[in-house]
């Protein structure tokens, strides 16, 4: 299925400065669904270019990241257990303390 | 002047009065402007006085704007006939009118930060007739705010933001009271300062200032106009308002400091937190003015870039928050023996830190180096910035190689050291940044790689500016 990922709020730069990314993903082995928590393991792989830990801590995302599955935050939807459909659009975003 | 009296008058005559006309009706329109302006805050002072103070005002202010107009008029509402004037473009609005701006004139907002955010939204603020508007900054304004910290003027640099922003306030608005807090904010002065407002606008630069200023909103019960922005992007939202979440029930773990970008090393284009600046604005108002649906429970990103705004929905307030959460009993005195510097690990002024990671004889200052250029020194000097930064300003024959890039091209500085040793005894290798933090860590990295003779100069460019080349441009 079809994903659009986007980085914002400085995580760009974690993947070569590219903050949309349209991605094509599958479930992994034997499993009907794709979950955040898969996202997370194929962002990781496929997308981060450097400094990981910017990005993941254990198996989610690092503190003051916000995650958005359609404009919503993926608390509200269930977080790493979020099932994914086509053309989803998954924003990652760091927040920011300047002014 | 010899030519007055004729009848006739000349075309120099013509444009002499013309302009001598234009002068004084100038001048005619300056005077008026002052006399409604002093005549308003005559009338705010008189309202709180005694009666015996308010009669002899009234033969005072005897002149072309009467101070009880409401005996000649119907007038259901306590706004001045100045007001009503000064407001007319908002009292003219439906769903803002009359209501909207008498909510405005008694309300109270506390604006922490003076800088890029708070800049566009105290002028607003001032603008449309907040009662009471108070700032709070300690910092002094610098040539390098002045591209996007639109409040101040040049005629102020070196002197606290807090006197300018009010100076500028109160040129536009002369009718509210202005409070000047010229102090940072802490947790023990917070409580005491927060307490006197009804709305809160967070326009400061760092992650602990933020925590503290939405825990203490918590504790007060006051909603939190919260806004940041860095480099080309923005955020916005409202904390605290009616039951919806706080900083903590979105972050309640703080971020890695490293995460933590600040403007003076990220860069931000001045109107990006210009534009996010007034939309805490228009929040603000819309609270205060208890008008229309503040921004809480969702926030606004903004990417100046591709020219979007997305607005998200975030999560409600939640039951496990520390702070807020239905079983925190998270108090005052919490509050004030809380530790947000060594809850964030960074400091809660923008000061840059001061790395101390080598041995001295691992460093030598700027003067140190300039002498070795004096004396001819065979070396190799290394400035690990960003190349962004190096096309700013850089030293004569540095190298560039930016401290990420490092380790991949230690080739180059083999290469340039063999390059620059004529004598046969070795050329010396140093190391320069922006400040002096990276280029120790180079050091470290370099010498872990066999440079063992690497070294760095202590204080980076900065201090050759500041003690070398008074000329070197610094940023």
């Amino acid at each position: 299925m079809q994903l659009t990922l986007e980085f914002g709020g400085g995580l760009e730069l974690l993947c070569e400065s590219v903050k949309i990314h349209k991605v094509n993903v599958d479930p992994p082995n034997g499993a009907e669904k794709f979950i955040m928590k898969d996202l997370l393991s194929w962002v990781h792989t496929n997308l981060i270019k450097e400094r990981p830990e910017m990005f993941m801590k254990g198996d989610s995302v690092r503190p003051g990241v916000l995650v958005l599955v359609n404009d919503c935050d993926w608390e509200l939807s269930g977080q790493l257990d979020t099932t994914l459909e086509d053309k989803d659009v998954v924003v990652f975003i760091s927040t920011l303390h300047g002014g | 002047m010899e030519t007055n009296g004729g009848g006739g008058g000349s075309a120099a005559d013509v444009s002499r009065i013309l302009s001598e006309l234009e002068t004084l009706k100038t001048a005619k329109s300056d005077i008026e402007c002052r006399i409604s302006a002093l005549e308003a805050q005559l009338r705010d002072s008189t309202i709180t006085t005694t009666k015996n103070i308010e009669d002899k005002n009234d033969t005072v202010s005897n002149g072309s704007c009467p101070l009880i107009s409401a005996v000649h008029s119907n007038i259901n509402h306590d706004l001045t006939p100045d007001s009503v004037y000064r407001y007319s473009r908002h009292l003219l609005l439906p769903s803002f009118g009359v209501q909207g701006q008498s909510n405005l004139l008694k309300s109270s907002i506390l604006v922490i930060g003076a800088g890029g955010l708070g800049s566009p939204a105290l002028l607003y603020l001032a603008a449309c007739g907040v009662g009471r508007l108070g700032i709070v900054d300690h910092d002094v304004v610098e040539l390098n705010n002045m591209h996007r910290q639109i409040i101040h003027t040049e005629a102020y640099i070196g002197q606290p933001k807090v006197k300018s922003a009010a100076a500028t306030c109160r040129s536009i608005n002369s009718t509210i009271q202005i409070v000047e807090y010229q102090e940072a904010l802490r947790t023990s002065n917070a409580l005491e300062i927060l307490s006197q407002y009804d709305i809160v606008v967070d326009a400061t630069d760092n992650a602990p200032s933020r925590y503290m200023i939405s825990d203490c909103c918590v504790v007060l019960g006051k909603p939190l106009v919260s806004g940041a922005a860095l480099g080309l992007e923005g955020q916005l939202t409202v904390y605290n308002y009616n039951g919806g979440p706080c900083y903590r029930c979105l972050f309640p773990t703080p971020p890695p400091t490293s995460a933590c970008q600040r403007c003076s090393d990220s860069g931000v284009l001045g109107v990006v937190p210009g534009i996010i600046g007034c939309l805490q604005a228009l929040e603000a108002i819309k609270i205060a003015g208890a008008v229309g649906e503040p921004l809480s429970g969702r926030m606004l990103l903004f990417d100046a870039l591709s020219a979007r705004i997305r607005i998200v929905k975030i999560r409600g307030r939640s039951s496990q928050c520390e702070v807020c959460g239905e079983n925190s009993a998270f108090t005052q005195q919490q509050f004030k023996n809380f530790d947000y510097e060594k809850f964030t690990q960074a400091p809660l002024s923008t000061l840059p830190v001061k790395l101390n990671l080598l041995p001295a004889d691992s460093r030598i200052s700027s003067k140190e180096y300039k002498e070795k250029i004096d004396n001819g020194e065979a070396h190799v000097l290394v400035d690990v910035r960003p190349a962004h930064h190096f096309k700013i300003v850089s030293l004569p024959n540095s190298i560039n190689i930016p401290l990420a890039s490092l380790e991949v091209r230690l080739p180059e500085i083999s290469e340039a050291l063999k390059e620059e040793d004529n004598s046969g005894s070795g050329a010396s290798l140093y190391v320069v940044c922006r400040r002096g933090n990276d280029s120790q860590r180079a050091v470290q990295c370099l010498q872990k790689m066999g440079f063992d003779s690497a070294r760095d100069i202590i204080g980076g460019l900065e201090s050759w500016g500041h003690d070398v080349d008074p000329n070197f441009p610094t940023y």
